[in-house]
């Protein structure tokens, strides 16, 4: 027998679980959202969904040809960010704008890192975050047609312009006829996302459990007066980014520890945070900035958090 | 009765099904038996007989090189051809004893023993004087392991019937033919330990398995039969452990420190035989399985003889295979030839039509974190696979990489397809070759 078999290191299965098999759970997670964004925004969120998917496909191809780097669009993951973006712009942001985002998020915060896997920052928030700054007028321009231009989390924190509209209705939050950008004003089509991951195991709910958790402590304790206002906390939940922000966004693998007691200080780092932006700082909404600084501090909560290997302590006593 | 388990680990196709009902069948070898003076952790042994020598099955032909290292008998008798390097099923070469199967099967006297007779003086003479070895895998003088530093502390004996590797079938054979054989090697052991109560583990995929040994030991008072999930590794001494005890233990300890003695449903087997009959370790039960194979079968072999007549017995290959792996298809050894013996450590020769690791691209890693979810250490593979690709060796062993158990759970789950478990074994490796020079 001359001819010899091919070897290689166990284990010699694979499990049939794939990088853009849960990439693809992701976006099927954000159909609800996407949905309902379409639904309650009108065309314009399609269209803005659509292009933004597109766009960032294509930078990721063209960035990855110019640079003769294989091209691995195919998992998914720009899709992804794609998606993300659009959900997290208002429907009547400009077209060339969003694109900027696009690219802003595909080459800046993920390719020029390195790509999947590489970048220290989640890129659809880094683009929400640099398109409101560079564009502070479109992106804070919440009218349209059905909704005057305050947000539910601008009326809840008050202030002369937004002093004589009514108060938001807690179902209206949660259903998400509301105001806002185009796939966060839902509550309950982002839950039922959430939930979808959960179910299928794309996410643990260590980081959404601890952030919204933490996150309602902080409104029921701290809350300019509102404390202890159930009503007003609850609002506070289902308003602005939070649940997107929480399943969606902390979620992200890359910028989030990999350790289970990591992604529960994660959770509660953004809580604080979020209270802290939300209550006491400039804007109604704190959700970006919180995950992204948070994003900052993942290798050093990874650091202090590398769990105990098996068999560390000494053995127990007894444990029948 | 609550299934017991441990946290890790994943969930492989089990292929059981294609050997699980099929009665073990005796295989009489063919040609030259080749005997391996390494079928054991430790020493190797050192052979007894010279080159023209005539040998009876089940005579000594090779004896112990060490504390930790065990005898070999011939399986057939013969005359001794050569004793020189010969390939092994994980790929290196292993001076071995080769003999001439004259056909005739001209035994040793055996020498019988009632149980009651034993005394455990007794027992462990003959448990060594056989050469019983682990026969999960890992090989293990079994002498060694029954003669702990302090026997008093030993309260379980367990009897490793998980069988966690998937495709595998001959623990669960062995558990469903000779249910009383297990029982009483069980019962051998626990003559060892007064204090100690005896456990036969088996994964909850194997009813009939626990419905026949629940019968076989019932009225044995010091013996039960516990359910484990199905779930890989559990059958990992470590996780059996956790899993029936609580207790932990890492890799500076041995089970005894957590006052357990484990052994594999074909070592319990041959401690039997080996007190009861007198007969050496010089057959095994072998799971010839895969989707490669036509005729998947559960054999019982003689030690020494060639996988190549396994496949055959087993209706040979369906069309080309692409790949043959002596054991599991977690932990296995993919071999390039066939050409090499049955040792004690053998457990299957698993044949597969298509090698799916084969074409397989490693992407980013996109830190998804399920390796550490699938952990049974609870280690960070994806950490450690990038600082042994770096080779940070220090950051390494701070992680505990040291404590990984190779039971490639890691590489199985990657969505990246990243073959993690073979960085982390490599330093390992490298590692534990180091602490061995200081």
């Amino acid at each position: 027998m001359s001819e010899l078999f091919s070897v290689s290191t166990s284990p010699h299965v694979r499990s049939r679980q794939t990088t853009s098999a849960i990439m693809l759970d992701v976006l099927i997670a954000l159909i609800p959202a996407s949905a309902f964004g379409v639904y309650n925004f009108g065309l314009g969120a399609l269209v803005r969904i659509i292009i933004s998917i597109a766009a960032c496909v294509a930078i990721e191809a063209a960035y990855e040809y110019l640079m003769h780097q294989e091209v691995t669009v195919r998992d998914l993951s720009a899709a992804v960010t794609g998606l993300l973006i659009a959900l997290n712009v208002p429907v009547s942001l400009p077209i060339g704008m969003l694109i900027i985002g696009d690219a802003f998020a595909i080459v800046i915060v993920k390719m020029l890192f390195g790509g999947l896997g590489q970048n220290f920052m989640n890129p659809a928030l880094g683009a929400r975050c640099f398109l409101f700054i560079s564009f502070a007028k479109w992106m804070t321009d919440f009218a349209t047609d059905a909704y005057t231009g305050a947000t539910p989390l601008a009326i809840l924190k008050g202030g002369e312009e937004v002093a004589e509209l009514a108060q938001p209705e807690l179902m209206d939050m949660f259903l998400g006829t509301t105001a806002g950008t185009i796939g966060e004003t839902s509550a309950i089509a982002i839950l039922i996302g959430g939930i979808y991951l959960l179910v299928r195991k794309v996410i643990s709910p260590r980081i959404p459990v601890s952030y919204i958790a933490t996150f309602a402590a902080f409104i029921l304790v701290f809350a300019p007066g509102h404390q202890f206002d159930f009503m007003y906390m609850l609002k506070e939940i289902c308003g602005g980014g939070l649940m997107l922000g929480a399943f969606f966004m902390a979620t992200d693998y890359v910028t989030s520890p990999i350790t289970p007691n990591g992604k529960i200080i994660f959770g509660i780092a953004l809580g604080l945070l979020t209270g802290l932006f939300r209550m006491f700082g400039a804007n109604a909404e704190g959700v970006s900035f919180a995950i992204i600084f948070c994003n900052l501090l993942v290798p050093l909560i990874e650091k202090i958090t590398v769990p105990k290997s098996f068999g560390k302590k000494k053995p127990e006593k007894e444990a029948k | 009765m609550g299934k017991l388990t441990f946290k890790g680990g994943v969930h492989p196709f089990e292929g059981k099904e294609l050997t699980k009902d099929k009665p073990i069948k005796e295989l009489l070898p063919e040609g030259d038996m080749v005997f391996p003076l390494s079928q054991h952790i430790g020493a190797p042994a050192v052979p007894v007989v010279a080159k023209g020598d005539h040998v009876l099955a089940g005579q000594l032909i090779a004896e112990a090189g060490g504390f930790i290292s065990a005898n070999i008998h011939s399986s057939v008798s013969g005359t001794v051809k050569a004793i020189e390097p010969r390939t092994l099923a994980t790929g290196g070469k292993c001076n071995s004893i080769v003999i001439e199967n004259d056909g005739k099967y001209e035994e040793v006297e055996y020498v019988k023993t009632k149980f009651e007779d034993l005394t455990c003086d007794m027992i462990r003479e003959k448990v060594k004087a056989a050469g019983v070895v682990g026969m999960g895998g890992a090989g293990f003088p079994a002498n060694v392991k029954i003669t702990p530093k302090n026997p008093e502390a030993i309260d379980y004996v367990i009897v490793n019937g998980a069988e966690c590797e998937p495709y595998l079938t001959s623990d669960y054979r062995r558990l469903l033919e000779e249910p009383d054989k297990v029982v009483t090697g069980l019962k051998i052991v626990l003559k060892l330990f007064d204090k100690a109560q005896g456990v036969i583990a088996i994964e909850d995929n194997k009813p009939e398995a626990i419905a026949v040994m629940e019968k076989a030991c019932a009225g044995e008072d010091r013996i039960s039969v516990k359910v484990m999930k199905t779930k890989y590794p559990q059958g990992g001494e470590r996780f059996l452990i956790s899993a029936v005890t609580g207790r932990e233990i890492n890799s500076a300890m041995l089970p005894a420190d957590a006052g357990c003695i484990v052994h594999n449903v074909d070592t319990i087997t041959s401690i039997y035989f080996a007190c009861i009959e007198g007969f050496p370790l010089t057959k095994r039960i072998i799971t010839v399985t895969g989707d490669g194979v036509k005729d998947p079968q559960n054999f019982y072999v003689y030690l020494g003889m060639n996988y190549r007549q396994l496949l055959e017995a087993a209706g040979g290959a369906v069309g080309e295979p692409e790949k043959y792996i002596s054991g599991g298809p977690m932990m296995g050894f993919a071999m390039y030839s066939l050409d090499v013996p049955v040792v004690k450590g053998s457990s299957s020769l698993l044949v597969l039509k298509k090698d799916e690791v084969k074409d397989l691209k490693a992407t980013a890693c996109i830190r998804c974190g399920k390796c550490g979810q699938a952990c049974p250490e609870h280690l960070l593979p994806a950490k450690l696979a990038v600082l042994a690709s770096k080779g940070k060796i220090e950051e390494f062993e701070k992680l505990d990489g040291v404590e990984c158990v190779e039971c490639g759970s890691c590489s199985f789950i990657c969505p990246a397809k990243r073959p993690l478990a073979q960085y982390i074994k490599s330093m390992r490796k490298q590692v534990l070759a180091n602490r061995r020079k200081k």
